[in-house]
């Protein structure tokens, strides 16, 4: 049942001589390049890359020998990935029942109003992303926000649109001063 | 390895903390993490370590969730001789004041200059650390911080799912055999024939805990009766429902409980192999469940021969990349299969042709929890809990408008009123209930007129609602019902897989229908739609998701009509 995946599994690493092919690699080896495990490599993927560009599609498809039509298909039904490069700091808003009650929506709005953008969309510096979660589970903290990895709870617009410009005004000065040096 | 020796382990775990004077537990779950659970773990650390008394005067511990998680961070000191007293709110400065109330700390004599101070050595070493914590003992308005633990959001509860979490590390599997764990599946794997297991379940009258109520029992019998090679286990971790974490709770706080339950339902049905499907959003459920496995493998639980015996069984865990129509067996099971996740036409059921055409038993997490004390202590046991239908105790995800929030497992049949008022301790800032929201996306709102109500599996449908996986969401007079019906549609309008007409468009439909009627466009002609077309989707879909997309609307039509009709009175005439 392996011999027609074989021959894709020989040329190991991408073109490119990209390093971080290699632990996709590695995910797909670790699955015996079975078809079934496509969920799986594009979660890996996924949290490599932080996102999945049309390259790193076009790659699994050829390992995985499934057709880039069901790669795409597969990975656009899940809401988990996404095909965009994230912002460098990036805030996610819980959205889940408890959170929507407590004013999630006034959050949302207070932070696009900020930063100029809509919801699950980037700053045009990249410096900013601004993500919903369907639910984060903590919601006996409601509202909860995660900003870079950092998790709040009992937000406030106003709480939150502060912690967030500060940190992005924070890059901006670095890439300025960087900009300066260079 | 066979139970004996596991017992043994179990043992020598049990009395190495029984050593202990004192045992701190500090709750280091998501919420309590978020609300600064780190910082008080290590502070506790550090503090014990700065006191410098013997070994055994005190141990810090990592557990799960304790529960009320509007107060946390959570910390509970279990005295040897004494009750157990739980701190709220706990900031590293209480905690530092808990550890210099509750641990002996060793005495100076010299008194030290900070200048001259070593400062490699670590600072728990230094004495002025001491000194401070003696210092901080003094501070008793920290004692306001006391959660008495006779406060109806304890007192009312009846703990069997959550029994172990917040009193065990979730880390140590040894922890877990210590107070009891993997004792019901060797029971079963050496007294019990798979066909008494299922019978077991069957008596207790446990039924499924994602929502649905099908009897567990039951579902096993049809796959232990198919005479199929290979047979899979499913355990449904894929918590979809916005504003509900017991799973997650579970898997965090006590895995191993899981695997317990899992392996058990193998056995029983003959499945050699099985898989917890998790959500990919819950990066912790993932690497502890991970974790669990790898020293239930280590420890040969898991494996070719299981305790010793001829039973096999392997476990994977499968990560969810977010559809909440993966909750449905089918759409799930196709998600196992590395699809996409859309359901398919039933029969044939999973239980005869389910994961790779092969019988497949899917149960939900919580289900899966329930099996291993059911085992322990008999069906008859589970049976007395709860109403003539619906035995057991369910755990909810209390969230919304009241005081206490978190989460709580009660015997089935409490009623709404006594969990708001008496649990919730009511609803804050002079506000009044409006609803109480169960089953998320799928449920539907009941009002106050029905506070008394049991909660049970047939009430709550009877009321226009389910029972759901378990979020329980309360809401006060200052949402508006469309809005909040409007809230539930936008989410199913998002979920729905687009593989049924009924579903996809109409759920699309119903949103507009409730724009059009909230921007107050709308006409009492447009309110008679919507009702129609929420019963043509309910009745016409193909998987659960479009049948029960429609509740949130029409539960708010039926008992909160007025809103509605506010809306097109207002509006301006055609």
């Amino acid at each position: 049942m392996t011999t027609q995946n074989q021959p894709n599994t020989e040329s190991e690493g991408h073109p490119s001589g990209d390093d971080r092919y290699l632990s996709i690699d590695k995910s797909m080896r670790q699955f015996k390049y079975e078809k079934d495990s496509l969920l799986e490599v594009l979660n890996a993927a996924q949290e490599v890359f932080g996102h999945l560009s049309r390259d790193l599609l076009i790659y699994i498809a050829t390992h995985l020998n499934v057709p880039l039509s069901q790669v795409y298909g597969v990975a656009t039904f899940y809401h988990l990935f996404t095909f965009d490069p994230q912002g460098e700091h990036n805030c996610i808003i819980c959205k889940g029942t408890a959170c929507h009650v407590k004013g999630a929506d006034e959050i949302i709005a207070a932070l696009s109003e900020e930063f100029q953008i809509e919801a699950g969309e980037t700053t045009e510096d990249g410096l900013f992303s601004l993500t919903i979660a369907r639910c984060l589970g903590s919601c006996g903290l409601a509202p909860v926000i995660v900003l870079d990895g950092q998790v709040y709870g009992k937000e406030t617009p106003d709480a939150v649109t502060r912690r967030a410009a500060e940190v992005v005004a924070l890059s901006r000065e670095t890439l300025a001063e960087n900009v300066e040096v260079g | 390895m066979n139970f004996d020796k596991l017992e043994e382990i179990g043992n020598q775990e049990r009395s190495r903390q029984e050593a202990y004077k004192r045992r701190i537990f500090c709750c280091t779950s998501t919420a309590c993490l978020s609300a600064g659970a780190g910082q008080v773990h290590n502070t506790l650390d550090q503090a014990v370590a700065a006191c410098q008394c013997d070994a055994n005067e005190a141990e810090v511990v990592k557990t799960g969730c304790m529960g009320l998680c509007s107060a946390g961070p959570l910390v509970r000191v279990d005295q040897k001789g004494q009750d157990p007293l739980l701190y709220g709110n706990v900031s590293p400065e209480s905690a530092q004041y808990i550890i210099s109330k509750h641990v002996p700390i060793q005495r100076d004599d010299l008194t030290v200059d900070e200048d001259e101070m070593d400062q490699s050595v670590a600072p728990h070493d230094f004495p002025h650390y001491r000194a401070s914590l003696r210092r901080i003992r003094t501070k008793t308005d920290f004692d306001r911080l006391i959660i008495p633990l006779d406060i109806p959001f304890f007192a009312k509860q009846e703990k069997v799912v959550l029994n172990e979490t917040g009193r065990i590390d979730p880390d140590k599997i040894e922890d877990y055999l210590a107070h009891g764990g993997y004792r019901a599946l060797a029971h079963v794997l050496e007294n019990m024939t798979p066909e008494e297991v299922c019978n077991e379940i069957l008596g207790s009258g446990l039924r499924g805990r994602g929502g649905a109520g099908f009897p567990t029992g039951m579902k096993w019998n049809f796959v232990r009766q198919e005479s199929a090679d290979q047979k899979y286990v499913i355990v449904n971790g894929d918590e979809g429902d916005p504003g509900a974490y017991m799973d997650r709770t579970v898997m965090e706080d006590d895995p191993h409980r899981v695997l317990e339950g899992m392996m058990i339902c193998a056995y029983a049905v003959g499945a050699s192999s099985g898989y917890l499907y998790i959500r990919g959003e819950y990066p912790i459920a993932v690497e502890r469940i991970r974790k669990a496995i790898r020293s239930a493998r280590r420890w040969q639980i898991l494996g070719r021969s299981v305790m010793g015996t001829d039973f096999q069984f392997v476990a994977d865990v499968r990560i969810g990349a977010g559809a909440f129509v993966c909750g449905e067996e089918t759409a799930l099971i196709h998600s196992v299969e590395g699809k996409r996740g859309m359901p398919r036409m039933r029969p044939p059921y999973p239980s005869t042709s389910g994961l790779w055409d092969a019988p497949t038993v899917i149960n939900n997490v919580e289900t899966m929890a329930n099996v291993p004390s059911i085992i322990n202590k008999g069906a008859a046991w589970y049976a007395n809990i709860g109403t003539e239908k619906s035995k057991g105790t369910k755990v909810f995800a209390l969230a919304g408008h009241l005081r206490n929030t978190g989460l709580i497992e009660v015997p089935m049949g409490i009623t709404l009123r006594e969990i708001v008022y008496e649990i919730g301790g009511g609803i804050p800032g002079g506000r009044e209930f409006k609803a109480a929201q169960t089953g998320g996306p799928s449920g539907g709102c009941i009002p106050m007129e029905y506070l008394d109500s049991p909660v049970d599996y047939e009430s709550l449908n009877q009321l226009g609602s389910i029972m759901g996986s378990g979020g329980l969401v309360i809401i006060d007079d200052s949402t508006e019902m469309p809005d909040f019906a409007k809230y539930f549609m936008e989410f199913c309008v998002d979920e729905s897989c687009g593989k049924c007409v009924p579903c996809r468009i109409g759920t699309v439909q119903i949103s507009k229908l409730l724009d059009k009627l909230i921007a107050g466009g709308g006409s009492l002609e447009d309110l008679e739609k919507l009702d129609n077309l929420c019963q043509t989707v309910k009745t016409t879909s193909l998987c659960g998701l479009g049948q029960s997309a429609p509740n949130p609307v029409l539960s708010t039509l039926r008992y909160f009509r007025g809103e509605y009709e506010t809306l097109v009175q207002d509006a301006p005439a055609d």
